[in-house]
């Protein structure tokens, strides 16, 4: 993973171009795996960053949006959270990721759902699996878990097995039932 | 239980032209082709050739349960074809897959909706233990949270299994399968008493049945129950 700030040709060429014509240098950082190119960005600037790839730039389409808990990643600076915004241009078949980070404790980050309709369930599932708290969701809720769950589970640090949960159940019997 | 049967194949000391007539013990005449049982075997026996299941299929047991339904294995030779889709209807919830703790009250209140009498099958590894899934999302095993009869190893288990299972839960039907429900304590002791009474010498009373004829004033040769009334209530 390298980190560049270059203009790149290739099919993201205009698009970099747009962003920085607009947001010009150190609003967001950029790094490649292969074809795919990532764009990090705080927080505080995220929905401006993606209102500009929705309108200007043409992704109409939020393929996926996910979250992941880097605790104790090996060699990990940054913030506990990431929340990536896979965006899809229908048009050029352009792909991006849009990175932002959320750290401990209260994860907060803006919601997509004023851009994309399509964020409302997958931002609650984030929350539902991450604990992380979407601003401005309209209706922000558990969606997998059943509502009297408490934990998170997908964060590091929880245990596969869970804290009982699943064990947590009246037992019915032949006298009983 | 006593059968009657013909002498048509030889002609027995008898005499010529006799009809060979079972007589066991005592002095009851059994005519031909005529069987003796009780009538709670006789219930058993109806039982068992006509459950219905409730298929709780959740995983792809549930699709070995479809086949087990189809032509090529078909249930209906056992009789538990007809596969209802409302618990008040059904008398046999097979759980056929995974159970999710967020469907664990919902399977626990199906089987509160069945009538009695009622029986279970945990079909499959992950409804017996939880299978692979050893998470916390995931019940491991049925049977901690509601009453299992038979289970069904496999993953997921051949058709045939299925068929096995029925089978055996129509035996353990015939042979402990009750006249009356299970869902109330008193109905528990009502089976309780009767048998007790059925594995009773016939002309001897039993002690609660002894309370009850001191309590209406009624004696039978034997003398005195071996327990009063207090104690067989």
């Amino acid at each position: 993973m390298s980190t560049t700030t270059k203009p790149a040709t290739g099919p993201h060429a205009s698009t970099l171009a747009t962003l920085s014509e607009v947001f010009g240098e150190g609003v967001f950082t950029t790094s490649r795996f292969r074809d795919n190119l990532r764009l990090f960005v705080p927080a505080s600037r995220l929905i401006d960053l993606l209102t500009v790839l929705k309108d200007r730039c043409g992704f109409g389409l939020l393929a996926e949006l996910g979250a992941t808990d880097y605790l104790g990643y090996p060699g990990r600076t940054r913030s506990r959270f990431e929340v990536h915004y896979v965006l899809r241009n229908l048009d050029t078949t352009e792909r991006l990721v849009v990175k932002a980070g959320a750290d401990d404790p209260d994860p907060l980050l803006p919601s997509a759902v004023p851009l994309w309709s399509g964020a409302n369930w997958m931002e609650r599932e984030v929350f539902d699996m991450f604990g992380i708290r979407f601003k401005g969701h309209p209706d922000l809720r558990r969606i997998l878990m059943p509502d009297e769950f408490t934990a998170y589970p997908l964060r590091k640090d929880y245990p596969l097995r869970g804290r009982g949960e699943r064990h947590n159940f009246p037992r019915l019997t032949r006298g009983e039932s | 239980m006593a059968v009657g049967s013909s002498g048509r194949t030889s002609a027995p000391a008898g005499g010529p032209g006799s009809h060979l007539t079972v007589k066991p013990a005592g002095d009851l005449d059994v005519p031909e082709n005529t069987i003796l049982t009780r009538a709670t075997d006789v219930v058993n026996w109806c039982r068992k050739y006509s459950l219905w299941p409730m298929p709780f299929a959740t995983a792809c047991c549930g699709i070995e349960l479809m086949a087990v339904g189809a032509s090529r294995f078909d249930i209906a030779r056992f009789g538990a074809e007809v596969m209802r889709f409302s618990p008040r209807q059904c008398d046999l919830l097979i759980v056929a897959g995974r159970v999710a703790m967020k469907m664990m009250p919902v399977l626990q209140r199906i089987w509160l909706q069945m009538p009695e009498p009622k029986w279970c099958i945990s079909m499959g590894a992950c409804a017996s233990t939880g299978g692979i899934f050893d998470t916390y999302a995931v019940v491991q095993g049925v049977d901690r949270f509601i009453p299992v009869d038979v289970y069904i190893p496999g993953c997921p288990p051949r058709p045939e299994q299925i068929l096995r299972a029925l089978m055996d839960l129509q035996a353990k039907i015939q042979q402990g399968g009750s006249l009356y429900g299970t869902a109330l304590p008193e109905m528990a002791e009502r089976e309780k008493f009767l048998e007790e009474k059925g594995n009773a010498p016939a002309g001897y009373a039993i002690s609660q049945e002894r309370g009850d004829e001191d309590r209406f004033g009624y004696r039978l040769p034997g003398g005195p129950a071996r327990l009063g009334v207090e104690e067989t209530r």
